[in-house]
């Protein structure tokens, strides 16, 4: 399969001894894990349908172990994979075979949070919540928020150009990051950003948020901080029809209001997650919406009522509203645990993470009803409505012969179907190994070819995290031709 | 309009077989800003036009050659804009322009940069090839962020075809306050005021006089404007002093003397420059008459930030530079990415920095 053929590429021809022993001049011997059984947890990330033992992991402490390390690999030629909390969902971090991972983990400090400047400055293995934590003192907190939140780290954050449910208002990574400090392959300390609004020249901060380890090693971010809301409220609506709930969406934002965030599941994703969090959700609706307002009291007040005169005009079946921040808490906890409570009705599941017009929505989840017939698999529906950004769960068993090539179709036609819709096949996820092929379907073979001189810009030799992100454009040719001679193309 | 792109290729071709450079134009109205043009122009402003435009979807993609002002007219029409109020400077300001210059206003302390509402581009390569990076859609992590690398980018790397930008529902209610204080003062209460919850959308410090603009919901605007106190100015005024501020037509800006822009954290003190200043984004922009370069440029550095000689004659861009000197590694990585795209360096040779 062509994934596989990601992380198993040989293009590289690594002498593992004299590799082991360059980095052991260089490194404290508990730096390195060499042995299989102290490799294994490294060998996938979030998409643990592939799994790939690396030549060696390294575990540095500090930049200059790294760039150590980095200097290293740039010399022998071999592959850099950085790994962050590996909760990534696209194998941005599966390891290579013939590549070193690069375990940040250790770089934990959060260097310093300053309130006045509103900004922290922290390593790249610092969770993404303790920010927040850590900023909590003084009524701030970072205002990007994956649902890996306890867990996902900034550096990957920052490599994935990660989302959540508050980004319609507060935006992406790219959004919330003011500089990226890190690593050129051949060991060359490099900062992008400042601690100002902009820097000289081409916004290489922008191209570093989403390039998937890429183009350099993060050693340490510098994060605004937002002040916190003084109050946030959500309201809870429900539709007897997934077309009415599309259609509020769209009617909110017409209303000239930004939601805080705007979420939407269908009734499987309903029925997976009320029995696990008992967040109060209607279990008699196709679908729900979770629309939040915050700001100050009266502006909170004001705009939740225009919000419900939208959510009643489109037919909203039931709606309630937060009465107080602990069944906030709770309305959001569905959502939040959607994920896992999938996880519990089946033995595996693929999550998608297309983004389409917020006006194909309803028309994208009829697409997707029919796609779940005709591969006789079970895919539950959460959207990020407000910014148009599916996860689509599909369900299937990997010891069932055949499910997972179902699902992984599946999955590819929806994406196709994203692509076809306007939108693209990844809105938050990243591309890693999972659509590497898939990129061919948004992408023309000059783009590609583009993308592939950006590279090189960074990184001549291809040696950071190489197998991910841009397909060869070998590969892009095979699939297209692919594509060509399927009849079970679902585009029509 | 194909028409024109084929032509266009066509001079790009000639121009990368003869070694010569193309200045890209569109209304002209940026030309006094960074380094000067060099080689035959490239006249983009016909290729025009709204290509695309839904309210709801809260998106809207436009030819580069559209003026900003058609641009700004339609979005108005549907209670939008584009919240980051890009600066003109002057009537046949295009979308391109804006998008190549990639500038700010008045509100990007509250609102982000222009780069933060960019989605997606189509642009012109020095190959000849039509390329599309991005899309329409709020949320795209597949392949690099190139739409928001050629933000900016002075149009060194390509020509651009067509932009798709996020566009934001017209605030509610605004209004606008001033306060007596001096430099460091001021400095001081707009770094504090950032760190709460207030609805300020644009700040402007000169000359002893604070002027703040509170923008957003009706309620939250007059909560804030209790909570503050000031005077407040009013309405016809407030929006031509911000409209002044945004077009640098504000008597601060008028006359020939050099203007640089120090970009810094809000949290700088007062410099030890000489010369008059003004002082933007919550303190984070930073605007100079005067002075000697190389003392500008060394403070705005130390400051933690950087500078630009703005505006000027050719000769003293050409003595100072217009922007601040790249580190080594970063440099090379600039003339890499400037190959990548524009291989024989045919594009706005030397409009950012010598040599790319």
């Amino acid at each position: 399969m062509s994934i596989e053929s990601s992380v198993a590429d040989r293009r590289f021809t690594v002498d593992r001894q004299a590799l082991i022993a360059s980095l052991r001049a260089v490194l404290p011997e508990q730096a390195l894990l060499v042995e299989e059984e102290e490799m294994r947890p490294y060998e996938c990330d979030g998409l643990t349908a592939y799994r790939q033992l690396p030549l060696i992991v390294a575990l540095p402490a500090d930049e200059a172990q790294v760039q150590a390390i980095v200097k290293v690999c740039h010399a022998l030629k071999v592959p850099v994979v950085a790994r962050g909390a590996a909760t990534g969902l696209s194998g941005g971090a599966t390891p290579h075979r013939d590549g070193v991972v690069v375990s940040l983990a250790k770089l934990k400090k959060i260097i310093s949070v300053d309130p006045v400047s509103r900004t922290a400055v922290v390593q790249p293995g610092v969770r993404n919540l303790s920010v927040s934590e850590a900023a909590a003192p003084y009524a701030l907190y970072y205002a990007p928020d994956p649902s890996s939140q306890i867990a996902c780290t900034i550096g990957g954050n920052v490599a994935e150009n990660a989302g959540g449910v508050h980004c319609l208002k507060y935006g992406l990574t790219v959004h919330n990051v003011m500089r990226v400090r890190g690593l050129t392959i051949d060991g060359e300390i490099v900062e992008f950003g400042n601690a100002a609004l902009d820097a000289p020249g081409y916004d290489l901060l922008a191209l570093m948020n989403g390039s998937e380890g890429l183009l350099a090693v993060i050693t340490e971010v510098t994060v605004r901080l937002t002040p916190k809301p003084e109050l946030a409220q959500v309201v809870i609506a429900s539709f007897g029809d997934v077309r009415q709930a599309g259609d509020a969406v769209a009617g909110i934002i017409a209303a000239g209001i930004i939601p805080a965030g705007l979420e939407m599941m269908d009734r499987k994703a309903i029925h997976a997650v009320e029995p696990y969090v008992n967040a109060g959700y209607d279990m008699d609706a196709a679908a729900i919406l979770l629309c939040e307002s915050d700001g100050t009291p009266e502006e909170v007040a004001e705009e939740i009522g225009r919000m419900t005169a939208v959510l009643e005009q489109s037919g909203a079946s039931g709606i309630r509203v937060s009465q107080d921040e602990a069944e906030r808490l709770r309305f959001w906890a569905g959502r939040k645990a959607a994920f896992p409570a999938v996880g519990r009705m089946t033995p595996d599941y693929l999550c998608m993470d297309g983004t389409i017009p917020r006006k194909r929505l309803a028309e994208m989840l009829d697409a997707i009803n029919r796609l779940s017939e005709k591969y006789a698999l079970r895919c539950a529906n959460v959207f990020h409505a407000g910014d148009g950004n599916l996860h689509p769960l599909i369900m299937y068993d990997a010891n069932q012969p055949g499910e997972l090539d179902r699902a992984l179709a599946f999955g590819a036609a929806i994406l196709e179907l994203s692509v076809k819709f306007g939108g693209t096949i990844t809105g938050e996820h990243g591309v890693g190994i999972e659509k590497v092929d898939v990129m061919a379907e948004q992408f023309s073979l000059a783009e590609i070819a583009a993308f592939h001189r950006l590279k090189a810009a960074f990184d001549e030799h291809g040696l950071l995290n190489p197998g991910k992100g841009v397909p060869t454009l070998a590969r892009c040719r095979e699939y297209t031709l692919a594509r060509v001679g399927s009849a079970t193309s679902p585009r029509s | 309009m194909e028409g024109l792109i084929e032509n266009w290729i066509g001079r790009v071709a000639d121009a990368a077989s003869a070694g010569r450079s193309l200045a890209i134009r569109g209304g002209g109205s940026k030309a006094f800003y960074a380094c000067p043009e060099q080689g035959e122009v490239l006249e983009v402003s016909g290729h025009r036009g709204i290509v695309a435009y839904e309210p709801t979807e809260l998106v809207v993609t436009a030819r580069a050659g559209t003026p900003l002002r058609e641009l700004a007219a339609a979005l108005a029409e549907k209670g939008q804009w584009l919240p980051f109020e890009p600066p003109h400077f002057g009537a046949s300001a295009t979308v391109g322009g804006m998008f190549a210059a990639g500038l700010s206003g008045p509100r990007r302390q509250a609102v982000g940069a222009l780069r933060d509402y960019v989605l997606g581009v189509k642009v012109l390569n020095g190959s000849g090839e039509v390329l599309s990076f991005g899309g329409q859609v709020m949320k795209n992590v597949a392949g690099y962020d190139v739409a928001r690398l050629f933000a900016g980018s002075l149009g060194t790397l390509g020509v651009v075809l067509e932009v798709s930008l996020k566009v934001l529902p017209l605030p509610v209610a605004e209004k606008s306050l001033r306060f007596s204080i001096d430099e460091a003062a001021a400095l001081g209460k707009l770094n504090a005021w950032g760190g709460r919850p207030l609805p300020i959308s644009a700040s402007a410090w000169h000359q002893g006089v604070l002027t703040l603009r509170l923008s957003g919901a009706a309620a939250a605007v007059a909560a804030a404007q209790r909570h503050l106190g000031g005077e407040e100015l009013a309405a016809g005024l407030a929006t031509a002093f911000w409209e002044s501020l945004r077009e640098q037509t504000y008597a601060f800006f008028a006359g020939d003397a050099p203007l640089w822009r120090l970009s810094l954290p809000s949290v700088a003190p007062p410099q030890p420059l000489p010369g008059s200043t003004l002082i933007e984004w919550g303190g984070a922009q930073r605007w100079l008459r005067e002075g000697d370069g190389r003392a500008i440029r060394v403070a705005a550095a130390r400051a933690g930030g950087h500078a630009t000689l703005f505006r000027a004659d050719h000769a003293l861009k050409a003595s100072e530079g217009v922007f601040q000197p790249l580190p080594a590694p970063l440099l090379r990585i600039h003339r890499q990415l400037k190959r990548a795209f524009d291989p024989q360096g045919v594009f706005n040779r030397g409009r950012m920095y010598p040599g790319l």
